[in-house]
């Protein structure tokens, strides 16, 4: 019975480290992308906020949605960032020379307000509600039990964002082939 | 569940939230500006997931995967944009950028 306690304290410990060191990570490279002046070294330090937030979705028993960020984010997201970065060419930007300083300082008051406001929604919503939690089967969170949620409760937004992705697509193609229209229009004229 | 408890994640959630609104608000290039809306983006997701855990029901991780879809369209679009700014040979600074006309 002890060795039990034991064994399930430890084992408390090592998810509060990964816990630690995943929050303390992603914090850290949320910093990052908001502070470096080349863009290309943002979109680097947001790789590293993404996959902190994959080891946090696993500790949240949500192994589909890891490995989908994974994907989606570093492996897509990020590579359409570095590659727009790399043809706009080099840009530097300090991150704090935003216009005057009471811009900047006003910037800085809003975004607390924002996080107060967050901070005291939340807590007067859960107040006490979120003392306790439902256990979950080891089956919660697999590919599996997203796909079936997806093909039975959840089609038509399964469909919806197929229809979004699609659209989304032909109109970042459109943006991109636009100017050049115009830009060939001008030169005829 | 193990570890810390759901509030952890909702305080991580609404810190990394700010942090991409204050992003929005300080930075003028507009890559950046897409990326602190990718952190934004992120603080929404873990709570949806947070919260999916918590009362054990998978609608919050469909919604989480619908968040994600749709942060990679605004994404296609939002750099369509820049490299059509940056085609016309604008400057990349949305401070100046102040004119919807073509």
């Amino acid at each position: 019975m002890s060795s039990l306690v034991l064994a399930t304290s430890a084992g408390n410990v090592v998810v509060w480290i990964v816990w630690v060191v995943a929050g303390f990570s992603c914090l850290a490279s949320g910093v990052a992308v908001i502070s470096f002046s080349n863009p290309f070294y943002s979109a680097l330090a947001l790789i590293g906020n993404l996959v902190s937030l994959a080891v946090m979705y696993l500790l949240l028993s949500a192994e589909f949605v890891a490995a989908a960020q994974v994907l989606v984010y570093a492996g897509a997201v990020v590579v359409m960032f570095l590659f727009v970065i790399a043809y706009v060419g080099p840009q530097r930007e300090e991150a704090w020379s935003g216009g005057p300083s009471w811009r900047t300082f006003g910037a800085v008051l809003a975004a607390g307000a924002l996080l107060t406001e967050i901070v005291v929604a939340i807590s007067l919503a859960a107040e006490g509600s979120l003392g306790h939690d439902y256990t979950v089967d080891s089956a919660f969170g697999t590919p599996s039990y997203i796909g079936q949620l997806f093909l039975t409760d959840h089609l038509l937004a399964f469909e919806i964002t197929s229809i979004v992705l699609l659209l989304a697509a032909v109109g970042g193609v459109i943006l991109g082939a636009h100017s050049r229209r115009v830009d060939s229009a001008r030169k005829e004229t | 569940m193990s570890g810390p408890g759901t509030n952890w994640y909702l305080a991580l959630a609404a810190f990394l939230f700010g942090l991409g609104a204050l992003g929005v608000l300080i930075r003028r290039n507009p890559l950046i500006v897409l990326l602190s809306l990718e952190l934004m983006l992120n603080g929404g997701n873990l709570a949806l997931i947070a919260f999916s855990r918590h009362f054990a029901n998978g609608a919050g991780q469909i919604f989480g995967l619908a968040v994600m879809a749709v942060a990679a369209s605004e994404v296609c679009v939002g750099l369509g944009l820049v490299v059509a700014i940056n085609r016309k040979k604008l400057p990349l600074d949305v401070d100046r950028l102040s004119e919807l006309r073509g």
